[in-house]
C-alpha cells in the first residue's frame, strides 16, 4: 500500500474495474450452523473468500494459569489453508495470522458478556479456505455469527468491513487489485448495537477528510452485512410452523 | 484436553453391547458406509481440490503445484509433500499447533495412497533434468471430525489430484495449463474398519472411532489386490479377522471408486442418502 501505484487504473467513470460503484460491497452469502461438532459455527462466501467460523465454550479454560478468576478469556485464532492463495502457504500460523488472531481476540472480548463465566474460556477458530481481500473481515463477521449460533451472550453483533482510497477515490469492501495498488486500507470492525467500533487498522495515506468519509462508508457497510448476518441467523433459527413449531 | 474427548462409560458400554448384538450405534449394517458426497473444484485458488462428507465428517483437500528442485537420486521426477491439519473448529479437543502424531499418521498414509498408487506420472512433471521439477503439495484440512478421518481423507486427496492443473502460466514455464499427468492406472480406495469387542464394522463413527479396540484401513485396487494397509489402536487381530476385513474392504471400495469417479466428472456426486443437518 504506502501511497498506492497511482499509474494503474482502479477506477473510471465512477465504476471500479469490476464493475462496483465506489459504495457497493462485493457478493456477500453467510449460513449459519454449518458445522456438526462445534458449539456454533458459520460459513461466509464474500467476493471470492470463503471462510468456515466455528465457536467451541464456553468450557473451562486450559492450560489452568490461562483462566481468569474474574471472566472468560476470548481465544481466537485465524489461520489460513494452504492451498487459499496462488502460491501456497506454508501450513501453521505466522506473524500476520497471529496478529489478526489477536485483533479479533480482543475485538470479541468486547462484546462478549465475559464477566457471566469466569475461569472460561471461549473459542473462535477462523479458516480461510480461500483468500480474496479482506480475509480478516469476512473472518470476523463469520465468527460474530458463530458466536450467535453458539448461543454466547453478547452486548451485540460484530459486522466488519474495510473501506479504502484508490485511485484518490474512497470505496467501499477493496477487492483484490485494488487491495494490492490502492492507496489506503481500512478494515472497521462494528458492534452494530451500540455502534462501537472494536476493530480498527489502517495502512496507506488519507487525508482527515478522506478518513471520515472512508469511517463512515465502512460503517455504512458494516450496518448493511448485520441484515445479512441476521438473515442467516433467522434462516436457521426460524420456527416452522408447519413442522409443529420446531426450529 | 483429554477432558473433553472424555466418552461416558454407559456409551461405551452401549456400544459394545450393540456391538454383540450386531446392531450399531446409528443403526448402519456393519458393512454399509456413511452417505458421501464429494465436491471437486471446490476452492478455486488451489490447483485440484475436493471436499468430502462422510456422515457428518467433514474434509477439505487442496492441491498446490510449484516449481522446485528435484532430488539428487531422482533428477528427472517431480515430488510431492502430503499434510494434514486436525484444525480447532474440527472438535473440541482438537489444538492449535504443530501436528500430533494423529495429524501426522494420517497425512502420511494418505501420502502413500496416492504415491504408492502410481497414480501422477512424476517423470512428465520434470521441467529440465537435474535443475526444474514441480512439487506436489496436497493439504488436508479436517473441518468437521464425526469419525474415520483416514477414508474421508484419502477419497478428498485421491478426487483432488485427479482434478489438478499444473499452473504453467503462473509461473511462466509454458503458455498454458495443463492437467496433472496421471498414468491410466486405477488408484486403490481405502476402507477403514474398526474392531469393537468381537465385531468387525466399516466406517467407524465418532462413537466408535473413541471406543474402538483396533482398526485396520485397506487399500485395495480395481483387480481386488491390497495396496496399503494401516492398523492402529492398542487392540489386535486374528489372522481371521484380518481376511474378513479386506474382504470388506474390497466390497466396500467399488462405491466409493464410482464416487470419486463421478466426482470427478460432474463437479460433484452423492452416494447413500444425505445426512440429516
Amino acid at each position: 500500500m504506502a501511497g498506492g501505484n497511482l499509474d494503474i487504473q482502479l477506477i473510471k467513470g465512477g465504476k471500479r474495474n469490476d464493475g462496483r460503484v465506489p459504495n457497493q460491497l462485493r457478493d456477500i452469502k453467510i449460513e449459519a450452523g454449518v458445522l456438526h461438532r462445534a458449539d456454533g459455527s458459520a460459513y461466509i462466501e464474500w467476493g471470492g473468500n470463503k471462510v468456515l467460523a466455528a465457536v467451541y465454550g464456553p468450557r473451562e479454560a486450559v492450560p489452568r494459569h490461562s483462566q481468569d478468576p474474574n471472566r472468560a478469556v476470548v481465544k481466537a485464532r485465524y489461520n489460513m489453508a494452504a492451498f487459499s492463495v496462488d502460491d501456497r502457504k506454508r501450513p501453521g500460523p505466522d506473524r500476520r495470522s497471529q496478529e489478526i488472531s489477536k485483533v479479533i481476540g480482543e475485538a470479541f472480548e468486547n462484546v462478549i458478556l465475559t464477566e457471566e463465566f469466569p475461569r472460561a474460556s471461549v473459542d473462535v477458530s477462523m479458516e480461510v479456505l480461500e483468500a480474496e481481500a479482506g480475509t480478516r473481515c469476512a473472518a470476523m463477521t463469520a465468527a460474530s455469527v458463530a458466536l450467535a449460533d453458539a448461543g454466547i451472550p453478547m452486548r451485540g453483533m460484530v459486522a466488519a468491513c474495510a473501506a479504502g482510497k484508490i485511485n484518490d477515490t474512497v470505496v467501499l469492501d477493496l477487492g483484490k487489485e485494488e487491495d494490492n495498488f490502492g492507496q489506503a486500507d481500512l478494515p472497521v470492525g462494528l458492534n452494530i448495537q451500540t455502534g462501537e467500533v472494536v476493530l480498527l487498522q489502517m495502512d496507506g495515506n488519507l487525508s482527515p477528510d478522506q478518513f471520515d468519509e472512508a469511517l463512515g462508508m465502512a460503517i455504512e457497510g458494516c450496518r448493511k452485512i448485520y441484515e445479512l448476518q441476521r438473515d442467516a441467523l433467522y434462516r436457521r433459527y426460524r420456527r416452522d410452523e408447519s413442522n409443529g413449531g420446531r426450529a | 484436553m483429554p477432558q473433553y474427548v472424555a466418552l461416558s462409560k454407559i456409551t461405551k458400554e452401549f456400544t459394545f453391547a450393540l456391538a454383540a448384538e450386531g446392531k450399531r450405534v446409528d443403526g448402519r449394517a456393519f458393512d454399509q458406509f456413511r452417505p458421501i458426497t464429494i465436491k471437486t473444484r471446490f476452492v478455486k485458488k488451489a490447483e485440484g481440490s475436493a471436499e468430502v462428507h462422510l456422515g457428518h465428517t467433514r474434509v477439505l483437500c487442496g492441491v498446490k503445484l510449484k516449481p522446485g528442485v528435484p532430488y539428487p537420486d531422482a533428477p528427472d521426477a517431480g515430488t510431492m509433500t502430503t499434510s494434514a491439519e486436525m484444525n480447532p473448529l474440527a472438535a473440541p479437543d482438537f489444538e492449535a499447533g504443530p501436528p500430533r502424531p494423529e495429524a501426522i499418521e494420517l497425512a502420511r498414509v494418505v501420502d502413500r495412497g496416492v504415491r504408492e498408487s502410481g497414480l501422477i506420472d512424476f517423470k512428465k512433471l520434470c521441467e529440465k533434468v537435474g535443475e526444474t521439477v514441480w512439487t506436489v503439495f496436497i493439504d488436508i484440512h479436517v473441518l468437521d471430525y464425526d469419525g474415520n478421518l483416514f477414508d474421508a481423507c484419502s477419497m478428498a486427496a485421491l478426487a483432488a489430484v485427479l482434478t489438478a492443473k499444473v499452473p504453467r502460466v503462473q509461473y511462466k514455464i509454458g503458455d498454458k495449463d495443463v492437467p496433472l499427468p496421471l498414468t491410466t492406472t486405477e488408484p486403490p480406495i481405502s476402507a477403514t474398519v474398526a474392531k469393537i469387542g468381537n465385531s468387525l464394522m466399516i466406517d467407524p463413527n465418532l462413537d466408535e472411532d473413541l471406543v474402538f479396540d483396533a482398526r485396520l484401513t485397506v487399500a485395495c485396487d480395481v483387480e481386488g489386490n491390497i495396496r496399503a494397509m494401516q492398523k492402529g489402536g492398542s487392540g489386535s487381530f486374528s489372522v481371521d479377522e484380518v481376511r474378513k476385513i479386506i474382504k470388506m474392504g474390497q466390497s466396500g471400495s467399488a462405491l466409493i471408486r464410482a464416487a470419486i469417479h463421478e466426482a470427478v466428472a460432474k463437479g460433484e456426486a452423492s452416494v447413500g442418502a444425505k445426512p440429516e443437518a
